[in-house]
């Protein structure tokens, strides 16, 4: 609460300097008789900018800052006989304070805990004050500085362009730092990982058993217990993906085809946006659709015929995956088949051939990067997706090609090891960033060699 | 192959005897097409159909009417109705009792399987309803109170009384009980009043959707603030402001590539950026919506330069023309008219992100929280993941609650996307 009224302050500063700079405008306007550089307006919003821009920087700056270096004083007043123990963790110690300072008590905390609880908040009041003393009169005096600018020559149009441009090609780079947010919370920890289990364990390891190396400890005393060999996970992923693309392809090309070639204009107006609408449901219906529905549905027809489907099998995951990326398919595919010339089907027309000629053995064949671009895209679609494999696939790391076990993918393992109480700095928890990583790369891969192709097929005509 | 001349009337026999089989052949792609539209179809009804009927009770539950005592001294000892002093009172016994006097349970076992027919949130009720209504005290009135889940499900059939009582959740006494109330006439089906306003709860009978759904506007709220402005303000830059160079390459293929990553991933950023190093909390809507802007940030970029794209050179020209300056072109006038195309682009991502589950599992969203969140500042969860974690509980109840969240939830998202619809017909011009 602080917070907001301390922003609703500073805009409302900011306001009144914009309302003084309009006001002095119009002065000078009378008196100078309209020969003023600038439409009134822009002084004021010169003002304006710069009582706020100054005291929001130094905000965000601070807010930010404070934690790091409440974190880094906070480390004398740990006492030496628990740096001094041996299975003293930094960042677990910090953890206990940070709850004892948001009142999450569990039990009773040692009394440095709560010593240095009292502290951290003694410690946000004074920053508390200091902050919001800094703004204010930052925004004051900046302002004022704004305000006093205020004259005849003074070209006030180009002063708030420029702010407002610069703060543009700020907010497009925006783009760039969340790329290397993902990237640098990923890899850091990947790093870690890999430093622990070796990387070619990680890449070729057929057995995927991870534990907490706290269970590990306190059973037999065995190390070692714990096997991070992705294979099984990325054998599961790939799997369900490829039972989705058999039934996403043949529905979504054929729906393309039908929709672009052989559907009235009116029947076209109706089942694009309705094709649209699978996309548009959240995954976690699915999810709930394959779980509730479709599973138990295979499992009965599977034990009518004698064949034992397990209860989470991939089949059912697969299946409603598969229901769910048609839309891609045939969307993209249908503008990758719209986007061929017309004067090409005209030829083959021309030529005598049927609209099945002319489909299959022209559009069809000049379309062809374009819709192998659309299946890649599903693919990396349905290699990221989480929820229908959450609630779907189940958690069982069965290295398998049979679809009605049940194998487990690389975002459910992600989801369940990082839900829930994790534990710092142990190898099961690291992994779920290495996993994240290879993700990342596979779909990114897939990405680009799917624009690459359709760039590569528009050249052609355009 | 050696080229075979072929009489021009031959020829024309040719075609003609297989002109049937080609048309056939055309028939079939076009019969292969309807097959797959058909299939896409029945696919969507048959998903809306399985939520819907699933769902449709879910709305509705079991209530008995029982006439309670309210007295004073024993519903608010210290007779200023507190919370406190509600909380002290035994109105729980007041309903037992009110109860005991329909069914008459004898013996101690019989007795404690009696007071579980009720909902455990009934002396919560008979607080609120002191609370709203202090005149109530002296009177004996007829209350409704939520059945016991168990109960429910036995009403609504899924369990079946002949199956043997071992392996039954509810015992014969009690189905006993229930019969002596139906024949009283006190057992009613009705809407549910707890689906709308109640939040989180373990008994599937209390449990609601209010918390979840405040919770996904106070998120959604933050994610339009941050996603909008950055989303126009991109796509203003890229397409008007900046020179084709290296640099705004490298933003483009950026944002490409930020529209390809895996939604969990963008929850693995904001638990490693967000939490682990800038120390915010967990599961608050704040951190949540941070993490579905910089989501949804690639689709309202990528609309809504299609819409500036769309404006046509000409305006700008004009706009010059009379003077005015870059920034007063595209503030007066590019941007009122791609305004339309960045809004459809705009309720499209938000649809998205109200949608969303995975990233908001991973900043800890899925916590249990009884308490409507006030601020984007008190934890919360949004319906999308109420859904998942309901998903999870193993009583029946639960799932007939999961499909009405669900259609809610579907009923918001078809909103948005109908009205992105309208906007697009109604709004967007054609130059």
């Amino acid at each position: 609460m602080f917070n907001f009224y301390l922003l609703v302050v500073i805009l409302l500063i900011s306001f009144l300097f914009f309302f003084m700079g309009l006001k002095e405008a119009k002065k000078l306007r009378l008196v100078y008789k309209n020969n003023l550089h600038s439409l009134p307006h822009y002084y004021g919003f010169y003002a304006l900018l710069a009582s706020l821009l100054p005291s929001l920087g130094i905000y965000f700056l601070m807010t930010i800052g404070d934690d790091f270096l409440f974190s880094h004083m906070i480390k004398s007043y740990i006492p030496d006989e628990v740096t001094n123990a041996k299975d003293y963790n930094f960042l677990i110690a910090l953890a206990q304070i940070n709850n004892s300072v948001e009142g999450l008590i569990f039990g009773t905390p040692p009394k440095w805990v709560t010593d240095a609880a009292e502290l951290w908040k003694s410690w946000v009041q004074t920053s508390n004050i200091i902050v919001a003393s800094l703004c204010l009169l930052t925004s004051i005096a900046s302002g004022y500085y704004g305000f006093l600018k205020i004259n005849q020559n003074f070209r006030s149009r180009n002063a708030v362009e420029k702010i407002i441009m610069t703060l543009l090609a700020a907010s497009s780079a925006i783009a760039i730092f969340t790329t290397i947010a993902i990237i640098f919370s990923v890899v850091f920890e990947s790093v870690r990982f890999f430093a622990l289990i070796p990387i070619d364990e990680f890449l070729f390891g057929t057995v995927w058993n991870p534990q907490f190396e706290g269970a590990e400890r306190a059973g037999s005393g065995q190390q070692g217990l714990s096997q991070y060999g992705s294979i099984p996970l990325f054998a599961g992923t790939f799997l369900i993906s490829f039972i989705a693309l058999c039934v996403s392809v043949p529905v979504g090309l054929f729906s393309a085809i039908y929709l672009s070639e052989y559907a009235s204009s009116k029947e076209r107006a109706f089942f694009k946006p309705l094709l649209e609408i699978l996309a548009g449901v959240p995954t976690v219906v699915y999810g709930f659709f394959a779980a509730l529905t479709v599973a138990p549905f295979l499992r009965t027809t599977g034990s009518m015929l004698g064949l034992d489907v397990a209860s989470e099998s991939a089949l059912a995951a697969g299946l409603v995956m598969g229901i769910m990326i048609i839309p891609f398919i045939s969307s993209l595919s249908d503008d990758v088949i719209n986007a061929v010339p017309q004067s090409l089907r005209d030829a083959g027309y021309g030529l005598g051939s049927t609209k099945n000629e002319t489909v299959l053995k022209i559009v069809l064949p000049a379309a062809l990067p374009g819709v192998v671009a659309s299946i890649i895209l599903a693919v990396s679609r349905a290699v990221g997706e989480t929820m229908i494999v959450v609630m779907a696939a189940g958690l069982a790391a069965n290295l398998t090609a049979n679809p009605l076990e049940a194998v487990t993918t690389v975002t459910s393992q992600i989801v369940t090891i990082l839900v829930g109480d994790q534990e710092f700095e142990s190898a099961k928890t690291l992994s779920a960033f290495a996993l994240a990583l290879t993700l990342i790369i596979i779909t990114l891969c897939m990405n680009f060699y799917a624009l690459h192709i359709v760039k590569k097929y528009r050249e052609q005509y355009e | 192959m050696s080229k075979k001349f072929i009489n021009p009337l031959e020829a024309t026999e040719i075609v003609k005897n297989s002109i049937k089989k080609r048309r056939a052949k055309d028939n079939r792609l076009r019969l292969y097409g309807r097959i797959a539209i058909g299939m896409a179809t029945c696919f969507l009804l048959f998903l809306f159909f399985s939520i819907f009927t699933k769902g449709y009770p879910g709305f509705f539950q079991y209530y008995v009417t029982l006439d309670i005592k309210f007295d004073r001294e024993r519903i608010d000892p210290k007779g200023d109705l507190s919370d406190t002093s509600l909380y002290e009172g035994e109105a729980s016994n007041i309903v037992n009792e009110s109860l005991f006097s329909i069914i008459n349970p004898q013996g101690r076992k019989a007795k404690k399987e009696a007071r579980k027919i009720v909902s455990s949130g009934k002396d919560l009720r008979i607080a609120k309803l002191v609370k709203n209504d202090p005149s109530l005290f002296g009177t004996v009135t007829k209350v409704k109170f939520a059945l016991d889940d168990d109960i429910d499900s036995f009403l609504r059939g899924y369990i079946n009384r002949d199956t043997p009582e071992s392996e039954r959740r509810i015992s014969d006494n009690v189905i006993a009980f229930v019969d002596k109330l139906s024949e009283e006439n006190r057992i009613s089906y009705e809407f549910s009043d707890y689906i709308l306003k109640g939040s989180a709860s373990g008994n599937p009978e209390m449990a609601g959707i209010k918390g979840a759904f405040f919770g996904s506007i106070l998120t959604l709220s933050v994610c339009l603030l941050i996603a909008f402005p950055l989303g126009v303000a991109t796509a203003v830059y890229l397409e008007e402001i900046a020179k084709k160079n290296k640099i705004t390459e490298i933003i483009e293929v950026n944002i490409n590539n930020l529209a390809a990553v895996p939604s969990v991933v963008f929850g693995i950023m904001g638990l490693a950026i967000f939490i682990s190093i800038f120390g915010m909390p967990r599961s608050i809507p704040l951190v949540g919506g941070m993490v579905l802007a910089l989501m949804t940030l690639p689709t309202i970029i990528i609309s809504s330069r299609a819409a500036i794209r769309a404006v046509p050179p000409s305006v700008r020209d004009a706009a010059y023309g009379i003077g005015a300056s870059k920034l007063q072109v595209i503030f007066h006038h590019v941007i009122p008219l791609a305004m339309p195309g960045m809004l459809t682009g705009t309720i499209i991502g938000m649809a998205q992100a109200l949608g969303e589950t995975a990233p908001l599992l991973m900043i800890g969203m899925v916590a249990f929280i009884v308490d409507v969140p006030n601020s984007v500042m008190d934890p919360g969860t949004v319906l999308p993941v109420q859904i998942f974690m309901w998903a999870d509980f193993a009583e029946r109840m639960f799932i007939q609650k999961t499909s009405a969240a669900i259609i809610i939830l579907l009923g918001f998202l078809i909103t948005m996307n109908a009205f992105a619809i309208y906007l697009r017909k109604k709004l967007e011009r054609r130059w």
